[in-house]
């Protein structure tokens, strides 16, 4: 927390951090970011001279996943203290004050520092019938979204139902759900999707923020590189076992025993952007395909319809290079969005665009039976 | 007269709108509405049914994992799999790590600053403070050194003019009752539970890859492997790390949180008389404790307790679950005052509310978007309190034990559980008791793989081949917040119709076609109000029940007059 005068460095410095530790934090924060080690100091130097960035954190048609997973903010101690670089001004799951006063700190904030306060908005914003499928305190969340985006420095949508609607977006949903790009389309929005997403990612983009002034570079869905700029799949620990078409095919059997790839049981590592099998979840302890399920896709543009049946086998596979993001496989990602109705025949998720240009996956990927995933082994 | 709106009522999850009418310093009558909707169940339909429970979990964020659990149960069910042994003991470690944090969240982070006053903590003696905690616990980062940084930390952010998630709380209210050094305390264990939580609950990691929303369930069983000798699955480092965060999950409940919850309670004991509620208690019961699964061996027993007559616990049949929507944003397609079990449950969202911006739902005969759940057609209050009443009702050893010893501390009787009071007494006992419990489902694993039993799945009904044309099951569950269900039902292999009946709609129920108002509503009665413009004792007793407004959704009285006074606050 900041002093009066407050830097970051000296609340930190005033919690009882060594100066060490917080050089320390600046160079992992750097490798966070895939930023050269030789800007640990430069975000050293940043977060010592940074006020505390007013945070104003919006929540619609949520689940309040994300915020539990803010909660769950773990690079040790130091990680926990970075929270501290920030003033979290308005945050319903969290804040002491309710009703009228809730609302009052919200707008004593946009008052106090117009243009220069953070947004944070977690789940979607349900836009049909004049958007009475949410409201707090008498207003629509539509409402409530384009007023404080329109003051603020930066935002930032956390998780995949801000980022595109997400769940009650999926077919079937009534309220006409979007995400915080379609209501404030002239901000710039960062998207951090996932279900919810990786707080180290938001810990990283937070501190590019204050480092550099500016929020990370992004693929054209408004995700940062740095965090959704590879494969799932070509980061996969187990993709050494998909290369030698090792596979597990029955939940228990003695493939998943030996840690062998869940391609067949409808893993979506090998469509989907994410740093997930190296930054994982819950200070670095794990993520779905090191605990034996596969990967949902839940980085993904709609991904609960494009993605699913879940245990559905993808019908190809792909053969990118490990440094290919998603703005460069042919719009891939887009195409599939645009073109993918026909998803539950067979569950196989057909890829379009991207064929062409994926050799031909191994022998025993393609000779795959039912898609409906295992039987008994 | 006066009529009071709080919204957003902020601490729980999801949006909630409490409207009350106030005369003479107290609350004549309630109303609660859920704000928003989503349509999880519409989205549900014409899926796969093993992909159900990817869905539901994400019902809520807060209670994660939960809804997981009830939706796998639902589909087993329809389709009678059978869950090996191992599966139920990780099903139960998940839950039960879920309990014990997620309490412990509520009660710190949630609820506490109803109670807590954060800046009375400014004026507290550091080493009164460190005396007090030292009086109620032998927990070794309560010393003069660590009070003391906790105050100076506190000052330097009040200093600092930016109050972040403390700014404009009811600082000062004359309802707050602690004394400074107890409100320092207090807020030393804020922030100690801060840490604490991120780190015990790696346990979901560990069995489920992560926390919120876990990944490992499937439907027939886990989809995480087993085997003491495998590098890659769960072995023996991973079962001695999630033993060590069960060893630091009970110090932290035995030594800090049971002794915090004891010492705020006994300076609030007129609380105790407050928040009575219905009177009417609902278990489903969990934690199936033989290797059978067997209902009669749930280690939290099932039952129900009507009008406080803890002598009789009354049976549970789901066949009497029914849900009416006559206050509520929906159509049934015969008519709104219907009672329909949830398997022939509708989701036909029908808004009749004031068009936003609004004041006051005041005048709407609908209010809300929760549903009215009702058992047997009667009101039910669900959570901790229902679980420990039904399970002390039926002569529970061990929870007979420790709520005996609660009302011996406090000084109280039985009847003081029927309260705002009773409702965290309850959830304290039973977070204790099941952080007890973890250590020992553990070792039950532990045992399983020392003999080679590695099974973690059945797959025999895993291909949708072997599923019959039509199936529709259910599965019950006690979350957290309280009894939780889900019904599903299949026809071809996809999903024809799901519902969610979840603890906040009981809990947060409008009234229904007989004009009985829901839990929350009923608990407000009688809640005085010392200053309507800062209402602290609504929200006392509304976070008495940890709503939950995401799951709960998937509160007119028209003997007002135009005299009345609306006040939002």
């Amino acid at each position: 927390m900041a002093t009066v005068d407050g830097s970051v460095y000296h609340a930190l410095i005033a919690r009882g951090v060594s100066r060490r530790s917080f050089l320390k934090f600046s160079a992992a924060m750097a490798g966070a970011l895939m930023l050269p080690a030789a800007y640990g100091p430069r975000i050293a130097n940043a977060l010592s001279t940074a006020k505390r960035l007013p945070v104003i954190w919006l929540e619609g048609q949520d689940c309040a996943g994300n915020t539990e997973a803010f909660l769950r903010a773990s690079h040790p101690t130091v990680a926990e203290i970075i929270l501290d670089t920030l003033s979290v001004d308005y945050h319903e799951t969290i804040m002491a004050a309710a009703g009228r006063q809730a609302e009052d700190a919200r707008k004593a904030t946009m008052k106090a520092f117009p243009n220069g306060y953070l947004v944070v908005v977690e789940g979607s914003i349900p836009i049909a019938e004049g958007g009475i499928y949410c409201t707090i305190g008498g207003r629509t969340f539509e409402d409530t979204v384009k007023e404080v985006c329109a003051g603020a420095k930066a935002v930032i949508a956390v998780g995949s139902c801000a980022f595109d609607g997400g769940l009650p977006a999926a077919k079937g949903g009534p309220t006409g759900a979007v995400g915080v790009s379609q209501v404030v389309p002239k901000a710039t929005v960062v998207n951090m999707p996932g279900c919810p997403m990786n707080v180290q990612n938001l810990t990283a983009a937070i501190v590019h923020f204050l480092t550099f002034g500016s929020l990370p570079a992004t693929d054209s869905l408004g995700r940062p590189l740095f965090a959704y700029g590879q494969l799932i799949h070509d980061q996969c620990e187990r993709r050494a076992h998909f290369e030698r078409g090792e596979f597990v095919t029955a939940w228990g059997d003695d493939a998943s025993r030996k840690g062998w790839c869940l391609y067949k049981m409808g893993c979506k590592g090998p469509e989907t952007y994410a740093n997930c099998p190296t930054a994982r979840f819950n200070d670095g302890t794990s993520w779905p395909v090191k605990a034996g399920h596969g990967c949902v896709g839940c980085t993904m543009p709609s991904f609960w319809d494009q993605m699913s049946p879940f245990y559905g086998r993808l019908s190809t596979t792909p053969g990118f290079g490990s440094d290919v993001t998603a703005d460069q496989v042919g719009l891939g990602i887009v195409a599939t969005v645009a073109g993918l109705t026909a998803l539950h025949a067979g569950g196989s998720y057909v890829r379009h665009k991207r064929d062409a240009a994926a050799p031909p996956p191994p022998a025993e990927a393609v000779e795959a039976g039912t898609a409906t995933g295992g039987t008994q082994a | 007269m006066t009529r009071i709106a709080i919204d957003p009522v902020t601490r729980i999850e999801g949006h909630l709108r409490i409207e009350v009418e106030v005369q003479n310093g107290v609350v004549t009558d309630a109303w609660s509405s859920g704000t928003m909707f989503r349509g999880m169940e519409l989205i549900l339909q014409g899926r796969d049914p093993r992909d159900a429970w990817v869905f539901a979990q994400r019902a809520c964020g807060v209670c994660t994992t939960v809804h997981a659990l009830a939706s796998v149960r639902a589909v087993e069910n329809a389709l009678g799999m059978k869950i090996p042994n191992n599966a139920r003991l990780i099903r139960n470690l998940i839950a039960g790590m879920q309990y014990v944090q997620d309490h412990v969240i509520h009660f710190y982070h949630l609820h506490a600053l109803d109670w807590v006053d954060v800046v009375s903590a400014l004026s507290a003696d550091p080493k009164k403070a460190a005396d007090l905690a030292a009086s109620i616990s032998d927990w070794p980062t309560s010393s003069v050194a660590a009070m003391t940084a906790v105050q100076q930390k506190l000052k330097t952010f009040v200093d600092s003019g930016q109050l972040g998630p403390f700014a404009n709380g009811y600082w000062g209210h004359k309802a707050y009752k602690l004394p400074p050094e107890a409100n320092l305390m207090a807020v030393a264990h804020y922030l100690e539970a801060l840490e604490w939580q991120r780190d015990v609950i790696r346990v979901h990691a560990l069995l489920g890859a992560k926390n919120p929303h876990p990944q490992t369930y499937v439907v027939g069983g886990m989809a995480l492997a087993i085997d003491p000798n495998s590098p890659t699955a769960l072995n023996a480092r991973g079962l001695s790390e999630i033993a060590s965060l069960f060893a630091k999950a009970k110090a932290f409940v035995d030594r800090v949180y049971i002794p915090d919850v004891l010492a705020v309670a006994s300076f609030y004991k007129d609380w105790a008389g407050l928040g009575k509620g219905i009177g009417n208690y609902m278990a489903y019961g969990d934690f199936p404790d033989t290797v059978g699964g067997e209902v009669d061996g749930f280690y939290f027993p099932r039952g129900r307790i009507m009008n406080r007559d803890l002598s009789r616990v009354e049976p549970v049949d789901q066949q009497l679950i029914a849900e009416t929507v006559a206050h509520s944003w929906y159509n049934y397609s015969d008519g709104d005052d219907k009672l329909r079990h949830p398997w022939q449950g509708e989701t036909k969202p029908n808004y009749k509310g004031p068009k936003p911006p609004f004041e006051t739902l005041e005048g709407f005969d609908k209010y809300s978007w929760l549903k009215a759940p009702r058992y047997d057609d009667q009101p039910m209050e669900v959570g901790p309190l229902a679980r420990m009443l039904v399970a002390y009702g039926k002569g529970h050893a061990d929870v007979k034990a420790q709520v005996d010893a609660v009302l011996k501390t406090l000084g109280v009787g039985p009847e003081a559980l029927f309260s705002t009071l009773g409702r965290i007494a309850a959830r304290a006992v039973e977070t204790k008791l099941l952080a007890g419990k973890l250590a020992g489902w553990l070792a039950e694993l532990e045992a399983n793989l020392g003999r080679g039993d590695l099974a973690v799945a059945d797959v025999s009904k895993w291909d949708p081949s072997s599923w019959p044309q039509n199936a529709q099951g259910f599965g019950m569950e006690e979350a957290p917040r309280g009894a939780l269900a889900h019904w599903v039902v299949i026809k071809d292999k996809k999903i024809e119709n799901y519902q969610l009946v979840v603890p906040s709609t009981w809990n947060g129920s409008p009234r229904d076609s007989k004009n009985r108002r829901g839990a929350w509503e009923e608990a407000l009665i009688g809640t005085p109000i010392a200053d309507p413009n800062a209402p602290v004792e609504v929200l006392r007793t509304i976070h008495s029940f940890d709503p939950c407004m995401a799951c709960a959704v998937h509160v007119y009285d028209p003997e007002v007059g135009s005299s009345v006074e609306i006040r939002v606050v």
